[in-house]
């Protein structure tokens, strides 16, 4: 029994981190109907960047952030201008290979700078755990949860309490219609793609912290990030986290009390169950009609 | 007429000299240049063993074309990326032999990729010598152009491990054992061989489970190993779960008498650099180390130093796998005098070829023979050493492992 809910309360806090890294993916879906398959490379690139800045300027991990979310938020900008804008027509299906090539492209640059050796990052917290019941917790994990927490809120406050969030909600709803009363939809979707790569960032400082990593690391990423924002709704932040601690528990849970092999199984019996009830995922309609 | 006769029968024995070439090593006429084609993993879930295997194939590619090449043909390496995927992998081989017609080809990384990858090789009647592919199923279909150049078969990996253990005195002897392995050809037959033997000693098993290749989160599994507080801790790895386990059993204060796993231990600094002084005790089946006084092993060493940097402590035993493969093709298309793949292969189904690992030999499957076995190699003071049988040990096991720092 301990160990069933020592897997829940890991389950919790790692589902946190993959809250993180899927709301980017679901907030750039939501505003500009692109599918970023590259988003695990996304993630993958923060890691890398923090592991730089970590291994070069001596910084804690977690205060790498500071250099590696504005970096990654001006790289969205630019990547988003460069190669997504141009993309008029048929923008779902294109923007699979346009954001694939980038994964790749991103891959390959990584393999370059960084070699495919694994690499990890490293702090006191890493291994450091405290006792709480009969099982252990470890810092890091709690720290991660903090941090999304923080940066989850954070998006809330931008979408829901400022004029700019208005305008990114108004394009996720009606992207003609947010052009036709006067937003700037381009300067929109630059910005929300910067603000994807930027929680991109802080996701990869708890990815890289916790796992041992290569550049090759983002194919199993993202077909995890893409399922959660399924799950979720296609759009839709809340979505991303319900889904997230969903898929997170669920396989934790069933990892310790039946199999490992299972794990997957079950969250995509959870999957298929709730794509039966509402095809829309958990959040779909409702959240882009309250956005 | 006399003087012509003389002159005739001594061009006829130079000539005749010149055509049984094969004596000597070298030909007098240079031969001409050969390219050898390997797919190799440079992107995807093996894309660091790829690169440590190029490592070791270019290494060995400057050294036989330094000493004349192979058989007298220059060698050139070609080399292509199959993303670690099974399907990619067997493309490449096709076009490699297809479209670019190369001489020979290596093997890849993994018994995932060699299995695909060797039956189309066998089809086109390559001769196919592999540094990492030693599941059981690459030699249960009987292909006979496969050649494993390690010292022993996978699922007998861990065998020198179960044997210390159970040599133990039976006060100290771990009275439960968990495994845990990726279902992965390379991993699941040793934990599977070593959890059979270790029943059979009387060893209990606490825990076992497998799970599948494709796991990213290893935490829930480290949960449930440690949570059996089995004294011995057998892992199916590679190195991001190796040091996932490890870490996780640090985190969680758990310290079992003994931990090995399959692959992460032997990879040098890549380990090293993520436990930091948590390696020590750690133990991992090996057949090489830097230090083996083996075939040319000493240069190896020296000359991958050289090459790539590091220290002797941070070379891949992959590297030095695939430096081996080219170690055994080279003597036997010496022995053979010839490039030809169906001569290599007969060639190779006999006699023994020294390598940095060892002398080894091959059965009509291609599984190694008569080799000098896997031992078992532990961290101790940051590097890794052979520690049993005692014939190659530099040290005493450390047993019981020292507790987590």
């Amino acid at each position: 029994m301990t160990l069933v809910l020592e897997a829940a309360v890991l389950g919790v806090l790692t589902g946190g981190v993959y809250a993180l890294m899927a709301s980017g993916l679901t907030l750039i879906f939501g505003v500009m109907r692109i599918i970023n398959v590259g988003h695990g490379a996304l993630v993958v690139l923060g890691a890398y960047l923090s592991f730089a800045a970590s291994r070069s300027l001596g910084l804690d991990p977690f205060l790498t952030l500071v250099i590696t979310m504005p970096v990654m938020f001006l790289l969205g900008v630019v990547i988003q201008t460069i190669f997504i804008r141009p993309l008029r027509t048929d923008r779902e299906a294109l923007s699979v290979l346009v954001t694939y090539a980038l994964a790749l492209g991103i891959e390959g640059l990584l393999g370059y700078f960084f070699s495919a050796n694994y690499v990890q990052l490293k702090a006191w917290y890493d291994t450091a755990s405290f006792p709480i019941g009969g099982f252990r917790i470890t810092y890091v994990y709690v720290f991660g949860f903090v941090l999304c927490l923080g940066i989850l809120g954070v998006m809330f406050l931008v979408l829901y309490r400022t004029t700019f969030g208005a305008s990114i909600r108004a394009t996720m709803l009606n992207r003609t219609a947010a052009q036709l009363i006067g937003i700037d939809v381009d300067r929109v979707s630059a910005v929300a793609f910067g603000i994807g790569m930027a929680t991109a960032a802080a996701g990869g400082v708890v990815f890289g912290i916790t796992t041992a990593f290569n550049p090759g690391s983002h194919y199993d990423l993202i077909s995890r990030l893409l399922t959660i924002i399924v799950l979720g709704g296609l759009g839709s932040l809340r979505g991303a986290i319900v889904a997230a601690l969903i898929m997170l528990v669920s396989e934790d849970i069933t990892a310790v009390v039946i199999s490992p092999v299972w794990a997957t199984f079950v969250f995509f019996v959870i999957l298929v169950a709730v794509l039966l009830v509402r095809p829309q995922g958990l959040y779909g309609v409702r959240v882009r009609d309250r956005l | 007429m006399h003087r012509r006769l003389m002159a005739a029968a001594v061009a006829a024995l130079g000539m005749t000299a010149m055509a049984c070439g094969g004596t000597t090593n070298t030909p007098t006429t240079p031969a001409a240049p050969i390219t050898i084609g390997v797919s190799i993993s440079q992107s995807g879930d093996f894309s660091g063993d790829g690169k440590a295997l190029k490592q070791g194939y270019d290494l060995w590619a400057q050294d036989v074309n330094k000493a004349g090449g192979l058989n007298g043909h220059q060698v050139t390496m070609k080399y292509v990326d199959d993303a670690s995927s099974t399907q990619q992998v067997v493309t490449n081989y096709q076009n490699l032999i297809t479209t670019d017609k190369v001489a020979l080809v290596f093997g890849p990384f993994s018994s995932l990729l060699t299995i695909p990858a060797s039956t189309v090789v066998d089809r086109y009647g390559y001769a196919f010598p592999e540094p990492a592919g030693g599941g059981p199923h690459v030699f249960d279909r009987g292909l006979k152009s496969v050649f494993f150049v390690q010292p022993a078969a996978v699922e007998d990996n861990l065998v020198s491990y179960t044997k210390w253990l159970l040599a133990l005195p039976s006060g100290q002897r771990p009275a439960s054992a968990a495994y845990a392995t990726q279902d992965d050809p390379f991993t699941q037959p040793q934990v599977d061989k070593a959890k059979s033997l270790l029943e059979a000693g009387g060893i209990k098993t606490a825990y076992y489970k497998v799970y599948p290749a494709e796991t990213t989160d290893f935490t829930p599994l480290a949960l449930a190993v440690a949570s059996s507080k089995a004294d011995a801790v057998i892992l199916g790895t590679q190195l991001p779960d190796a040091v996932a386990f490890a870490k996780t059993f640090i985190q969680q204060h758990y310290n079992p008498k003994t931990l090995i796993e399959t692959t992460g231990p032997d990879q040098g600094a890549q380990f090293s650099d993520k436990l930091g002084a948590n390696t020590d005790g750690i133990m991992v089946p090996a057949g090489w180390t830097a230090d083996a006084k083996a075939y040319g092993n000493d240069k190896f060493v020296t000359e991958f130093i050289a090459a790539y940097g590091g220290t002797a402590a941070d070379i891949s035993a992959d590297a030095a796998e695939a430096y081996s493969v080219g170690q055994v093709v080279d003597q036997a298309t010496k022995k053979a005098n010839s490039i030809d793949n169906q001569k290599l292969i007969d060639t190779l189904h006999s006699g023994t070829y020294n390598t940095i690992q060892g002398p080894m030999s091959f059965d009509s499957t291609g599984k190694p023979q008569g080799g000098v076995g896997v031992y078992i190699e532990q961290w101790q003071s940051g590097k890794a050493i052979f520690v049993y049988p005692t014939t190659v040990a530099a040290a005493k096991p450390e047993y019981p492992k020292n507790n987590w720092q």
